[in-house]
């Protein structure tokens, strides 16, 4: 497919956008629908989106196994992590009132954290994976 | 009749619940067992939320215009749901393209056959 | 400090420990951090438990919002006991597991089997603390997906079709559960475990609510594989990991059991339960029909883990059986049978995952002269085998003790003959074992040589484990006593 001339372009004219839209979404899901999950789907779909067009291989250059593999545990692990900032500030576990001075301010502080570490583990969830049923090789 | 039009909701969840129940229960394909599956769990993401929506309610940001709201809850409850759901459904694939790779087929009488043929109980 | 953060910490250890181990992707880091988190669990489990029977049912706001509007972690005393069991036998599955999953897994994927084994800890472990309905789901399929991984991890291709079966009845099972829990939401608006218990009895006579009953049931059955609905369970256990098949056999079904005392106790309550409705004979009925057809079924296997997978089913069995008779003594017998239960069937796969590794696999051929081929093995599975049976001076017999009584105490005295009779096919199927290695000539050139001392030892507690709870019964019993006291008393 990335012989053709029209899905390239429109391809490297879209990703982008879809990547900026994915940040959009996750950091609007205070105000309106939004927030981690989504973001993470649509941060996956650009990078699958640049797999169909230019190749598996391609996309194993820009985005490494090794690496989706890690972000997959490292959202994870920074979900847990913001538990524990709470509970050493003197909070229960993920007690997001003690993050910050102002209860409120500190409930946005913590929900900011927590939906960056889904954002991560989701969109690594998703290119995982694709890798993985992508990779199974021709008539398998 | 009202009791239909008034509790559509319902109605559409139970037809859903008992569709994806029998294809889970009715196909032997492995792959259309999960897609019964995935119909069944979404019957029951309709059952949480239509009866979130009250009647007459807006959505749920204070306002001082505003006295009814519609409860928040389910939505929380069922995005939860739905990414189990995901999480559900990608690992029955995964199992399903390793069950290909393994006997050659994802029709469940084929494989149980293989089993017997292979001198093992099913 | 740590000491008011136990329950948060309890299932938030093991689950911290699993992104940890895929982040360093290193195998034998990997169980290291595994048993860690697996003792650092058991070690919460017993201060928690120390400490509710001291002062009380303790209870956790998480993230500081108070019940009902927040999730809240609650220690009584049946989570108490359940905890203590399932976060020991992790304890001792975790150090077993090396030498096992060595012997069966490849090499790249060690490091992900301890994630999904302490993802699958994290997942029992909330299950059973956790005081809000629909978090308990949420640990729920946790815990029940990371079972699946392990299953499908098993060297014999029947084990991908196992896993598969296993999955689609248990999400089945679950969602049932959650159609149950939305249905109690709708009538009562709250989902905190203790908060529905309060409201119930004003939305009782609801059709609603006896849905939700039956829902929940059902789906909660699925996954404590009551007869009809455990045909996952042998195939599961026969073709999954020697270690998964430990850790999942003592810990997955019983957490599943303690789901539905919850629920039928504390949130429903004994009233509506056992005296409006039909659920006790219901129960005792699918029980015996249990009991009697697995143990029979067990009898013409000749693969030893899938006759231990039926023994199961049957000892399952009796655990409902004491919950069906819903009496005092009935249901200290259903708990106790809980524990006992867990360290036998621990003990047995945890010996038979030994004799795996050394002899290659678990079929009776396979198992002949194992006396003088593997001794120290041979006469942990006796004993452990005499435990199943209920023979006195083992833990089976506690239970089977108070069963009767039960049995007598709500005047059926042919479930006191049921159990007495069923034992005996008990004694058929273990005699099976006892033939084979004792009384029989090992095939020339099998194998010989006894498990590793990594996996001799975690067995070997847990065999010394059933003996010693069968002589000195002060704590299962009076913990047991405790928490079917608080269950028919319904104080939540």
């Amino acid at each position: 497919m990335k012989r053709e001339p029209v899905l390239r372009v429109v391809g490297k004219l879209l990703i982008p956008y879809m990547l900026v839209f994915a940040l959009y979404v996750q950091f609007h899901g205070d105000y309106g629908p939004g927030g981690g999950f989504q973001a993470g789907v649509i941060t996956a779909a650009a990078v699958i989106f640049y797999a169909l067009i230019f190749g598996l291989p391609a996309a194993r250059r820009l985005v490494p196994e090794a690496l989706v593999e890690t972000l997959v545990a490292a959202g994870a692990f920074l979900y847990i992590a913001v538990g524990f900032v709470g509970l050493a500030l003197g909070g229960n576990y993920l007690d997001y009132f003690v993050l910050d001075p102002d209860p409120v301010a500190g409930q946005h502080r913590g929900i900011f954290w927590v939906e960056i570490g889904v954002l991560v583990t989701v969109s690594g969830v998703m290119l995982k994976v694709f890798y993985m049923f992508a990779g199974r090789g021709r008539g398998s | 009749m009202s009791a239909f039009a008034s509790h559509y909701t319902y109605w559409i969840t139970v037809l859903l619940m008992a569709a994806g129940l029998f294809i889970v229960v009715a196909r032997g394909n492995l792959v259309k067992k999960l897609i019964g599956l995935s119909i069944f769990q979404t019957s029951v993401y309709l059952l949480y939320i239509a009866p979130g929506k009250l009647i007459g309610g807006t959505a749920p940001i204070l306002s001082a215009a505003f006295k009814v709201y519609s409860n928040p809850l389910p939505h929380v409850l069922i995005l939860t749901a739905i990414v189990v759901g995901i999480a559900t459904l990608a690992l029955g694939l995964a199992i399903v393209v390793r069950i290909r790779e393994a006997y050659g087929s994802i029709e469940e009488d084929e494989i149980v056959a293989a089993d017997r043929a292979s001198g093992d109980r099913a | 400090m740590i000491q008011e953060h136990l329950p948060a910490l309890q299932v938030v250890v093991p689950l911290a420990a699993a992104p940890l181990i895929v982040l360093l992707r290193h195998a034998g880091i990997a169980w290291a951090l595994a048993v860690a988190a697996s003792l650092c669990a058991f070690g919460a489990s017993l201060a928690l438990a120390l400490e509710v029977a001291r002062a009380g049912p303790i209870s956790y706001a998480m993230g500081n919002w108070p019940p009902p509007w927040g999730i809240e972690y609650r220690v009584d005393a049946l989570s108490a006991f359940v905890l203590v069991l399932v976060s020991a036998v992790g304890a001792l599955v975790a150090p077993y597991a090396r030498r096992s999953v060595a012997a069966e897994l490849p090499r790249e994927q060690h490091y992900l089997y301890y994630a999904v084994h302490c993802l699958c800890l994290a997942g029992l472990l909330g299950m059973t603390i956790t005081g809000d309905a629909f978090n308990l789901f949420v640990f729920m399929e946790i815990a029940s997906l990371s079972m699946y991984v392990l299953i499908a991890l098993g060297r014999d291709r029947r084990a991908l079709l196992a896993a598969y079966q296993y999955l689609i009845l248990g999400t089945i099972g679950a969602t049932f559960y959650v159609i149950g829990v939305g249905l109690l939401y709708l009538a009562t608006g709250t989902l905190n475990i203790a908060d529905l218990a309060a409201r119930l009895p004003e939305a009782q006579a609801t059709r609603a609510v006896l849905a939700a009953l039956a829902f929940i049931t059902v789906g909660v059955s699925l996954k404590l594989a009551l007869f009809p609905l455990h045909l996952w369970l042998p195939n599961a256990y026969a073709y999954a990991p020697s270690a998964a098949t430990a850790f999942l056999a003592a810990t997955a079904t019983k957490v599943s059991v303690y789901v539905l005392l919850r629920f039928y106790f504390t949130v429903f309550g004994a009233p509506l339960v056992v005296d409006a409705l039909p659920v006790p004979q219901i129960l005792i009925g699918l029980s015996a029909i249990a009991i009697v057809s697995a143990s029979l079924v067990a009898l013409w296997q000749t693969d030893f883990k899938r006759l231990l997978a039926y023994s199961s089913v049957a000892q399952i069995g009796y655990i409902t059986l004491g919950i069906g008779m819903a009496t005092r003594d009935g249901l200290t017998a259903a708990v106790v049978h809980l524990f006992n239960h867990g360290i036998t069937k621990g003990a047995l796969f945890l010996l038979v995952g030994g004799v795996a590794l050394r002899a290659g696999g678990v079929d009776f051929g396979r198992l002949r002269g194992l006396g003088r081929r593997m001794p120290l093995t041979s006469l942990g599975v006796t004993l452990a085998g005499l435990s199943l049976i209920g023979v006195p001076g083992t833990a089976g017999f506690v239970s089977k003790w108070y069963l009767v009584l039960g049995a007598l105490e709500a005047g059926q005295a042919w479930l006191a003959a049921l159990v007495v009779l069923t034992s005996l096919i008990a004694v058929a199927y273990v005699w099976r074992f006892v033939e084979a290695a004792y009384l029989s000539e090992p095939e020339p050139g099998a194998p010989s040589g006894e498990a590793p001392l990594s996996m001799l030892v975690p067995s070997w507690v847990l065999v010394g484990a059933c003996l010693w709870f069968g002589l000195d019964t002060s704590y299962t019993v009076e913990g047991a006593r405790r928490a079917a006291a608080l269950m028919l008393g319904n104080a939540p």
